[in-house]
C-alpha cells in the first residue's frame, strides 16, 4: 500500500483523513486508485492534479513508480508566469 | 534526468555569451507580433463593453456591415463552444456571449480595409444592454449579497454564509494549531490589503491571421505558447489542430500575461469570414483594460514567536479576485505562503472570489508573491516587537533539506539556507542607515517546474550545429540552449544557431512559464546532443571497422576509446559531418520529454530605502538580490532575471494598482496614471548568484524567472515600515498613504 497526502479542503472527500492508503505501483495507479476510493475527488483529478513523490513534483508523469515508502502528495496542478 | 555523477569543468556554460537575439533587436531588425504584414491584409478592431455588468439583449451589425470597406463582423455566435468549461472561460473572454463582464470585455469585432474604416464600423454597432449591479473588491465579492458575476460557478465547498462568487476553496497545512500558539511568547495577526497590477510588458498583444477557403490557417502572434495558442484557437473555431500553424514572433515582455489568447481568435474568426489576412494589435488602452492583471486580495496572518525567535504556530486566510472567471491561483498562493519555515503547525487556507474585473491572468510566480507579503511582513513585526534580529530569526526556522514543507512534500535539496547565509555575510546587511531610512528584508519562494518539451538537433555539412526548439526566448533560452548544446557537443557557441521552431515543425512543447525553458528544454538539448554524439560515434565506428562502445567523444572529437581500441586519428565534428551523406545520411540528434525534477527555488532581497516625511515618497537607495540558480549557464541572463523581477515587484509595492471609480471603470488604463518603475527610479541592483546544484538537472540547473519578484513586495514593507517607524498592512504603498500613516 502507498500512503497518499490530500491537501486539507479535499479531506471532506476522504472522510476526514489526511493520509489514504492505496495499491498503486505507479503515478497513474495512485489517481485512478484514489478516484475509485473516493468519488468525491474525482473532480479535482479531472480538473488536474500533480504528484509529489520522494520530493519531486510530477505533472501527469503515469509511469513514474511509487513504492510502499514512498512519500506521494496530491498537489493542484502546477503551473506558472 | 539525474545530476550528472561526475563533476565536470564547464568550459561554455557559466560564460557571458552573447545574446544572439542582440544585433537584430537594437538595430529594429527583430519582427514583433505587430511587425508582420500580408498582402491584401484587413485591419481588426475590437468593440468593448463600456459597462462594468450588462447584460447583452442584442446586438446589431447590419449598419457596420453595410459600410463600404467593411469585409467581416464577428461576435460569440461565430464562434463554436469549446471543449470543456475553462477552454469556455478563455474563449468567453475574449468575446462576451450573454452578457459583458468587465469594462472593456470585447463583445463584437470588424475587419475593415483601414483603421478609420474599421472605427467609424465599430461605432455603427448597436449592442443593446441591460446594465447590471457590479463589484469590484474582493470584500464586497464575497458577501452573501454581493451582484452574482456569473451563476453557478460556486465551490461546491463555499463556506456558509458567504457569496455564490466564490470558485475556490481550499487548505493546506499540517500540525496543531492551537497547540503552537499556546507556546508562542509572542502572536501577531494582521490583515492586509494588495492591489491588482498589470504585467507591464511593453510591446501590446498583436496577431496576423489568415485564413483560406480550404480551412487552412496561419497565425503570427506575440506569445508566451504558440502550442497552446494553436489549441485553444482550433477549439474556438473547430478546426482541425493540424490545420493550424501557429508561429511565435519575438516578443516584447509577456511575464505570465502571454500565457493565453486574447485576440488571436478572433482574428482568425475574422479572416475566415472575409477569407483575407487580418492583422489586430491591441492598443495600450486595451491592453489594460482587457488583458490579464493579477489578482488583488485581502488577507490576515497570523504568527507566534518565542522569545529567542522560533516560529511556534502560522495561520494564512488568504482571499484572492482573479477577475470575472474562475481562477486557481488562489492554490499557488497558499502552498507558496509559507514554504520558506520549518514549521510544526500551520495552516493556510483561502479561496478565490468572481468580481467585474479582467480575468486574470498569470503574473510571474503566480499567488506567491502576494501570499508571502503578508507572512514575511508578520514575521518581521515579530522580530521588531521582539527586538530579535529578521535575518537570525529567518534562518533559525528556515526550511531545510528533510523539512516536511506547509505544502506536503518533503523538501530536497534547497538553497534556502546558503542564500540567507550570503546575505548575512553580505556588506549590505551590515551598512549603516541613516534619518528616514529602513532596511527591508524577505525570502522569497516558487516551485518551477519542467513539462512537455521536444527539441532537434541537426548537424550541418561544416560541422556547425541548429538547435529548433518550440519555446518563445522570453528571457535569453536561446543563448542557454546554444550554451548547453556547445557545451555537450565539445564545439563553439559561435557554431550553434537556436531557432523557435513553428507548430507544424515540431513536437509539442508547453508554454514558456513556470521558469521551465532553460530547465526543461535545456535538459532535452542535453539529451538530443547526447543522442547525436552516439549517432557519430557509431559512424566514426563503422569507418574505423571497430566496436561502437571503441569510439568516445571529447572536445568536440570522436576518438578510439583507448589504446585497445586501435591507432586512429581523432575525427572532429566538421570531418563527421562532411561525410554524413555518404556514411548513412544527414545526422540529428532528438529528444522528446515530460521533464520533472526542476527544483524549487528560493531568494533573498535586501532593500534600503528613504523615505521623504513631507511628500511620503519613497526613495530606493540600495537594492541586492540573492538566488540560488543551480547552474547559472549564462549569468548575464540570471542576472537579468533576478533584477528585472525585482523591479516589478519594486512597482507592485510603491505605485501600481488598478483604480476603478464607484462606477466599475477603470480609471487609470495607460502608463500616465499606472506608474510603472523607470530606470531613474532605481539604484544599480545587484545580482548575487548562488549555486546550489539542482540534482533533477544533468547540470544542476534551476528556473530562475519568477522566484525573483516574491520578496520585493514585503521587503519594501518591511523597510518602509522600519523607516517611518509605523507598520504598513496595504499596497501599493504610494506617497499619500505613506503620509496618511505618518499622520496616524
Amino acid at each position: 500500500m502507498v500512503k497518499v497526502v490530500v491537501w486539507g479542503s479535499l479531506r471532506a472527500a476522504t472522510n476526514g483523513a489526511a493520509t489514504v492508503d492505496v495499491e498503486a505501483v505507479n503515478f497513474k495507479d495512485v489517481l485512478v486508485q484514489l478516484e475509485q476510493k473516493y468519488p468525491g475527488l474525482k473532480p479535482q483529478i479531472e480538473r488536474g492534479v500533480s504528484l509529489a513523490i520522494d520530493g519531486t513534483i510530477y505533472r501527469d508523469a503515469w509511469f513514474t513508480p511509487v513504492k510502499p515508502d514512498s512519500e506521494v502528495v496530491l498537489m493542484p496542478l502546477m503551473v506558472g508566469g | 534526468m539525474a545530476l550528472d555523477t561526475e563533476k565536470r569543468d564547464f568550459k561554455i556554460v557559466g560564460t557571458r555569451a552573447p545574446r544572439p537575439d542582440g544585433i537584430d533587436k537594437v538595430t529594429g531588425r527583430a519582427q514583433f507580433g505587430a511587425d508582420k504584414s500580408a498582402p491584401g491584409m484587413l485591419v481588426g478592431q475590437i468593440l468593448r463593453s463600456p459597462h462594468a455588468h450588462a447584460r447583452i439583449k442584442s446586438i446589431d451589425t447590419s449598419a457596420a456591415e453595410a459600410l463600404s470597406g467593411v469585409k467581416s463582423v464577428i461576435t460569440s455566435a461565430d464562434f463554436d463552444k469549446a471543449s470543456n468549461s475553462f477552454n469556455q472561460d478563455a474563449l468567453d473572454n475574449c468575446m462576451a456571449r450573454e452578457k459583458a463582464l468587465y469594462h472593456g470585455h470585447a463583445v463584437a469585432a470588424v475587419a475593415a480595409i483601414s483603421p478609420s474604416v474599421a472605427k467609424q464600423a465599430l461605432k455603427l454597432i448597436k449592442v443593446d444592454y441591460e446594465v447590471l449591479p457590479h463589484v469590484i473588491e474582493v470584500e464586497d465579492a464575497i458577501k452573501p449579497d454581493a451582484p452574482i458575476v456569473q451563476e453557478c460557478r460556486q465551490a461546491a465547498d463555499t463556506p456558509a454564509g458567504l457569496s455564490q462568487n466564490i470558485t475556490h476553496q481550499m487548505s493546506f497545512g499540517h500540525g496543531d494549531l492551537d497547540a503552537g500558539f499556546a507556546k508562542a511568547d509572542l502572536v501577531i495577526e494582521r490583515s492586509f490589503k494588495t492591489a491588482a497590477t498589470h504585467q507591464g510588458y511593453i510591446e501590446p498583444h498583436a496577431c496576423l491571421a489568415t485564413m483560406g477557403s480550404d480551412g487552412k490557417a496561419d497565425l503570427w502572434c506575440c506569445t508566451q505558447g504558440q502550442y497552446y495558442v494553436r489549441e485553444l484557437c482550433a477549439d474556438f473555431l473547430g478546426m482541425e489542430t493540424s490545420q493550424l500553424r501557429v508561429t511565435a514572433s519575438e516578443i516584447g515582455g509577456g511575464f505570465g500575461g502571454k500565457t493565453t489568447v486574447f485576440i488571436e481568435p478572433v482574428a482568425l474568426a475574422l479572416s475566415r469570414k472575409a477569407g483575407k489576412p487580418v492583422k489586430l494589435v491591441m492598443t495600450r488602452d486595451e491592453v489594460f483594460k482587457a488583458t490579464g492583471p493579477t489578482i488583488s486580495t485581502f488577507s490576515d496572518v497570523k504568527i507566534g514567536m518565542t522569545k529567542d525567535g522560533r516560529i511556534t504556530a502560522a495561520h494564512a486566510m488568504l482571499r484572492y479576485q482573479g477577475g470575472a472567471f474562475p481562477c486557481g491561483t488562489i492554490e499557488f498562493g497558499l502552498m507558496s505562503a509559507f514554504a520558506a519555515y520549518d514549521l510544526e503547525a500551520v495552516t493556510a487556507e483561502g479561496f478565490n472570489v468572481m468580481t467585474n474585473r479582467p480575468r486574470q491572468a498569470a503574473y510571474r510566480a503566480p499567488g506567491a508573491p502576494v501570499a508571502i507579503y503578508p507572512v514575511e511582513s508578520v514575521v518581521d513585526e515579530l522580530c521588531q516587537q521582539l527586538d530579535l534580529d529578521p535575518l537570525d530569526v529567518r534562518l533559525k526556522n528556515a526550511a531545510s533539506k528533510g523539512t516536511k514543507s506547509s505544502y506536503g512534500p518533503t523538501f530536497d535539496d534547497i538553497g534556502l539556507v546558503a542564500t540567507l547565509e550570503a546575505a548575512k555575510a553580505h556588506p549590505h546587511y551590515s551598512a549603516p542607515l541613516g534619518p528616514n531610512q529602513g532596511r527591508g528584508l524577505s525570502c522569497g519562494f516558487w516551485f518551477n517546474f519542467g513539462g512537455n518539451t521536444s527539441v532537434s538537433l541537426n548537424l550541418n555539412a561544416d560541422g556547425t550545429v541548429g538547435i529548433v526548439e518550440g519555446n518563445p526566448d522570453i528571457g535569453g533560452s536561446r543563448a542557454s540552449i546554444s550554451q548547453m548544446a556547445a557545451e555537450e557537443l565539445g564545439i563553439p557557441y559561435d557554431n550553434i544557431r537556436t531557432t523557435i521552431a513553428d507548430t507544424s515543425s515540431l513536437g509539442f512543447n508547453d508554454v514558456t512559464d513556470g521558469s521551465r525553458v532553460t530547465f526543461a528544454v535545456g535538459l532535452a538539448t542535453i539529451k538530443a546532443a547526447r543522442d547525436a554524439i552516439q549517432k557519430m560515434c557509431k559512424r566514426v565506428a563503422k569507418l574505423w571497422d571497430i566496436d561502437e562502445d571503441a569510439v568516445v567523444w571529447e572536445d568536440g572529437y570522436a576518438k578510439p576509446a583507448g589504446p585497445n581500441a586501435g591507432d586512429f586519428e581523432p575525427m572532429s565534428i566538421a570531418e563527421i559531418a562532411a561525410m554524413a551523406n555518404s556514411t548513412g545520411g544527414p545526422i540529428a540528434g532528438h529528444h522528446e520529454v515530460n521533464a520533472d525534477g526542476a527544483g524549487v527555488s528560493f531568494g533573498v532581497h535586501l532593500v534600503d530605502l528613504e523615505i521623504d516625511p513631507e511628500t511620503g515618497h519613497t526613495t530606493i537607495l540600495r537594492y541586492t538580490v540573492f538566488q540560488d540558480a543551480g547552474k547559472a549557464v549564462n549569468p548575464d541572463y540570471v542576472e537579468g532575471q533576478m533584477q528585472g523581477g525585482a523591479v516589478q515587484g519594486i512597482g507592485w509595492a510603491l505605485n501600481e494598482e488598478y483604480i476603478y471609480g464607484d462606477d466599475g471603470l477603470l480609471q487609470n488604463p495607460g502608463f500616465l496614471d499606472y506608474r510603472i518603475p523607470v530606470a531613474s527610479d532605481l539604484p544599480p541592483i545587484e545580482a548575487v548568484i548562488l549555486e546550489i546544484p539542482n540534482p533533477g538537472h544533468p547540470y544542476g540547473v534551476r528556473g530562475v524567472g519568477e522566484t525573483s519578484i516574491v520578496p520585493p513586495l514585503a521587503a519594501l514593507s518591511n523597510g518602509v515600515s522600519r523607516a517611518i517607524g509605523h507598520r504598513m498592512y496595504q499596497l501599493p504603498m504610494s506617497p499619500p498613504k505613506i503620509l496618511k500613516t505618518i499622520k496616524g
